[in-house]
């Protein structure tokens, strides 16, 4: 496998966003996935959202462990900085990127693999210290690089392609997020861009830590007939709780909702977040009652998707640490070093 | 018992306080110590504590050197034995014609006793008992009360402790007083019940001025802020945590609004070694100044990420305050068992510049060397420091800063540079000193580059490719022999006339070094000295390899780590590498030194 560029070729045809850019523009490299890889589908739909949103490229930041899903950032905004950093600790390295550049957009792409085993610690740190990321898991319940071993999120009785049966619970990324703390917590499946964009613009805008979990149906090793994370699976079981719609702050609100059964939540940027409830008592600011829904689906076979739970109020991670505005890493030496007369000064007091 | 016969030694003896951990020891023995500092002669301090919170034994060791000695002595001369559990092993410990101070509520059992030594028993608790309330300021105070005896007997100018006391409790004027009755009342004892002074005493001197007591965690913690760093990342460790409860305070004091309270520096806790050198490595591949300071176990845990930081090309830089390993090993005494492991930590081909402090000083001036190395070189650098300097109060020169120093940020390119270039190629050599050119998030679109531990080409792509890899890793060879230009080379100690004797060390080995020159020079054996400050070496290592018939390389680890890094990277037959090792936890002392060296000499001239 190499390196291969995509031609660029722009027709003058193509949509351009606020600046001005094409889709073309947020693209990336070709991908090297198997055909049908659901992680295509999500690369497809931050493509989009990105766009949508009318990012500027050079001011997102792309971030992944190791595996299949974490490849993905290399198809996508090809101008942006990207790392690819070491299996299960890219957590570590967005937190660190944020600390010492606040006013960048961090997206964090990571999988069932990187994320539930050995990335489960750095996962939920970055959860409690509240690091404002947008944090995707493209969940398929197995291990592709090395071939189809089980991952912590395959579930009881799933059978891999070998035969073998899984009899160890899951660790499921959504109520584990809960549990840690996290502000913003989502759950789609990668063939849905209806639902699944709304809920990337939205976890781009949120300030905090948010998490989406991507049902993405391996296609090599984990979609078969056996398979809880399977495509056939995912669509005979998917099950919305909310819908979401993300409105730009520029833009007027135009989606419609009945009364009632809608309600709107203000992101600090400004941009609106519009959830209908496709279950009429789900209410997702209810942490503990997200969690009872959620399982409560979970044994009944079903995947509850949507946006789970959000809390806009709680402070993300400078602002718990009270930081200044300024990015740290290009403040000027002079705001820093302290100089010769304070160092003696300081020094007096150790004679 | 008389000892009349004692020979005077005046501002030349070393003093042991044993005591239990968690009585508030440690202030009292520093302020004796202090105590002779302030009346202006060179004194050590050497600490050795238990890893426990409270009522393990735990000593104190005070060498008051005239001449300047910072190592320990070897031999105790006075002994005080406030630590009932630990006193037949610290009566044992007193050199012949010592003195032993103890507390003589209780009777000494019959069997403990020398005659050899002078006994002096003071009612310490007993004191404290009739003249404190409370049973916790009768435990503190008797530490107060043994610093009055001990300034009686060893003519310690009382307006010095005075001051002292000031200083250290003056913001609650009520403790001042009770400290100030307890140090009265362990005077007013000695003088009546002892010839004071002993023939072992202080007398003021004038050989301190200039010079500061600083351990080298609280150096090294300034000099991160002196550097600019702004991102701390650590998981608490035994010894190197004060190093970032230093930076913290520092910061605190220095980086703060003080108005909005606005920090410009930004310290997190993390989960583990792992996740603080990821922290570090995504803080300097962001542009910010990122450090983490940690111990071997840590080093260990992180050489994952280490190999990373080097084959991607990020600057970091790391702070690891040596302890006894291996394995957990003894958390809390020192060693300098980590050379090669900083030296070579991770998978792979990998090598790391490693900086090599001998006192706090040192500490300071280094922390800003490493992060002008780590972003001249982009690459992970190593500052390897040892618990007895992170963590004892050294005597050391006031570290001096020059307002004129700019940081080297190396070469990353700016908004407007990118504009200008046709094709940004984040690994390419176009300088030929093996460094490439990089950007930083955010600067500009042309910048953007996809950083990755996989194998990667001059343009950052993904590649597998025999000959673009082989590139890769001979550029990164070129880059590590650039480093042995830049950082600091060893340093040279002549012995003033011809020797072929050359003697070889590294960090907090030198005052014992320095002190055993002296007195073999004294005994008609010359050496020359060299102390490696960094690694790679520099051409001078292999001069002075090169340069000597007979060669001793002295390290504080068993296995002869320095020795065997110098055999892998200089040209020389390791049979001319006589090795000299000290490992059982405590710092090194002058007196082995010196037997061992005339012990290998007389052998060799023998065979």
């Amino acid at each position: 496998m190499t390196y291969i560029a995509k031609p660029r070729v722009d027709h003058p045809g193509l949509t351009r966003n606020a600046l001005g850019m094409t889709r073309r523009d947020y693209e990336g490299a070709l991908s090297t996935l198997c055909a049908g890889c659901g992680h295509d589908s999500v690369t497809a739909a931050i493509v989009r959202a990105c766009w949508e949103m009318a990012l500027p490229p050079h001011r997102v930041v792309k971030l992944s462990g190791i595996g299949c899903s974490s490849k993905t950032p290399a198809y996508f905004l090809s101008q942006s900085h990207g790392i690819n950093t070491v299996h299960g600790r890219m957590p570590s390295v967005a937190t660190g990127a944020a600390a010492a550049n606040r006013q960048l957009t961090f997206m964090g792409i990571s999988g069932d693999g990187d994320s539930l085993s050995i990335g489960l610690g750095q996962f939920c740190h970055a959860m409690r210290r509240n690091v404002r990321m947008l944090y995707i898991i493209e969940n398929n319940g197995v291990y592709g690089l090395t071939k189809g071993q089980f991952s912590a999120s395959a579930d009881i009785g799933s059978k891999a392609k070998k035969g073998e049966i899984n009899m160890q619970p899951p660790i499921d990324p959504v109520l584990t997020a809960l549990t840690a703390g996290a502000t913003f917590v989502a759950r789609s499946f990668s063939g849905d861009k209806e639902q699944l964009v709304p809920l990337i613009k939205a976890g781009l805008s949120h300030d905090g830590f948010a998490l989406i979990d991507v049902l993405s149906p391996c296609v090599t090793f984990n979609d078969h007939e056996d398979s809880t994370k399977s495509y056939a699976f995912s669509r005979q079981f998917y099950h919305p709780a909310v819908h979401t719609d993300f409105v730009a702050p520029a833009e007027e609100i135009r989606a419609r909702y009945d009364e009632g059964a809608s309600m709107e939540l203000e992101l600090h940027d400004g941009s609106h977040l519009a959830l209908r409830k496709v279950e009429p008592e789900y209410d997702p600011t209810d942490r503990d009652g997200a969690f009872v829904k959620i399982h409560e689906r979970i044994q009944a076979g079903e995947w509850l998707t949507g946006l789970l739970y959000v809390e806009t109020g709680r402070e993300e991670m400078h602002g718990l640490n009270n930081t200044v505005h300024d990015p740290l890493a290009t403040l000027p030496f002079s705001a820093l070093c302290p100089g010769a007369e304070t160092l003696d000064r300081t020094l007096a007091r150790y004679r | 018992m008389p000892r009349q016969a004692t020979p005077e030694r005046v501002n030349d003896f070393t003093l042991k306080l044993a005591n239990v951990n968690g009585t508030g020891s440690a202030s009292a023995n520093g302020l004796l110590m202090k105590s002779f500092f302030r009346m202006g002669i060179p004194v050590a301090g050497k600490n050795y504590f238990p890893s426990n919170i409270q009522g393990l034994p735990t000593w104190y060791e005070i060498r008051v050197s005239r001449e300047g000695h910072r190592a320990r002595s070897g031999r105790i001369d006075l002994m005080v034995a406030m630590n009932a559990q630990t006193y037949s092993q610290d009566l044992l410990e007193l050199a012949p014609g010592g003195y032993l101070l103890y507390d003589s509520t209780w009777p000494r059992p019959h069997v403990l006793s020398r005659d050899d030594i002078t006994v002096l028993g003071v009612p310490f608790a007993q004191m404290c008992n009739e003249h404190f309330e409370g049973a916790r300021t009768r435990i503190l105070m008797k530490n107060m009360v043994y610093v009055g005896s001990l300034a009686a007997l060893l003519d310690i100018d009382m307006a010095v402790i005075e001051r002292l006391a000031q200083d250290n409790f003056g913001k609650r004027p009520g403790l001042v007083e009770a400290n100030m009755k307890a140090i009265r009342m362990g005077w007013d004892y000695a003088k009546e019940n002892f010839q004071c002074p002993l023939p072992l005493r202080v007398s003021p001197m004038q050989a301190t001025e200039g010079m500061i007591m600083i351990d080298g965690n609280t150096a090294a913690g300034l000099g991160c802020v002196y550097a600019g760093a702004t991102v701390g990342a650590w998981y608490p460790i035994t010894p190197s945590t004060s190093l970032m409860d230093a930076y913290r305070s520092f910061c605190a004091r220095f980086r703060a609004d003080p108005e909005s309270r606005e920090r410009r520096y930004c310290v997190i806790q993390a989960e583990d070694e792992m996740a603080a050198i990821g922290m570090v490595l995504g803080a300097s591949w962001a542009g910010a100044r990122a450090f983490t300071p940690t111990s071997g176990p840590g080093i260990s845990l992180m050489s994952e990420f280490i190999g990373y930081g080097y084959f991607t090309e990020i600057p970091a830089v790391i702070f690891d305050v040596q302890r006894v390993g291996p394995s957990t090993g003894l958390p809390t005494r020192t060693q300098q068992g980590d050379i090669t492991l900083a030296a070579y930590a991770s998978h792979g081909d990998t090598r790391h510049p490693v900086l090599f402090p001998s006192d706090p000083t040192e500490c300071f001036d280094m922390a800003v060397q490493a992060f002008d190395l780590a972003e001249r070189l982009q690459t992970p650098v190593f500052v390897l420091s040892d618990l007895d300097i992170g963590m004892n109060d050294w005597m050391c020169r006031a570290p001096r800063w020059d307002d004129a120093y700019t940081p080297d940020r190396g070469k990353v390119l700016s908004a407007v540079e990118l504009e200008r270039i046709e094709k940004f190629r984040r690994y390419a050599d176009d300088d030929g000193d093996g460094i490439p050119w990089r950007s930083l998030p955010g600067t500009h679109p042309k910048g953007a580059y996809f950083t990755r531990g996989s194998g990667h080409n001059e343009a950052a792509g993904y590649t597998e490719d025999a000959g673009e890899y082989e590139r890769l890793m001979q550029r990164l060879a070129r880059k590590f022999a650039t480093a042995a230009s830049l950082v600091p080379a060893a340093v040279m100690h002549q012995a003033g006339r011809k020797t072929r004797l050359g003697l070889i060390s590294i960090g907090s080995c030198d005052d014992a070094v320095s002190e055993a020159r002296g007195r073999l020079s004294a005994e008609g054996i010359h050496s020359n000295y060299m102390r490696i400050r960094a690694f790679p070496f520099g051409p001078e290592v292999q001069a002075f390899l090169d340069n000597h018939e007979q060669l001793f390389v002295i390290e504080q680890n068993r296995d002869g780590q320095l020795r065997t890094l110098l055999i892998n990277e200089c040209d020389i037959d390791g049979r001319r590498l006589e090795s000299i090792r000290h490992f059982d936890g405590l710092p090194m002392a002058a007196a082995p030194l010196v037997s061992a060296i005339r012990e290998r000499l007389r052998k060799g001239a023998a065979a």
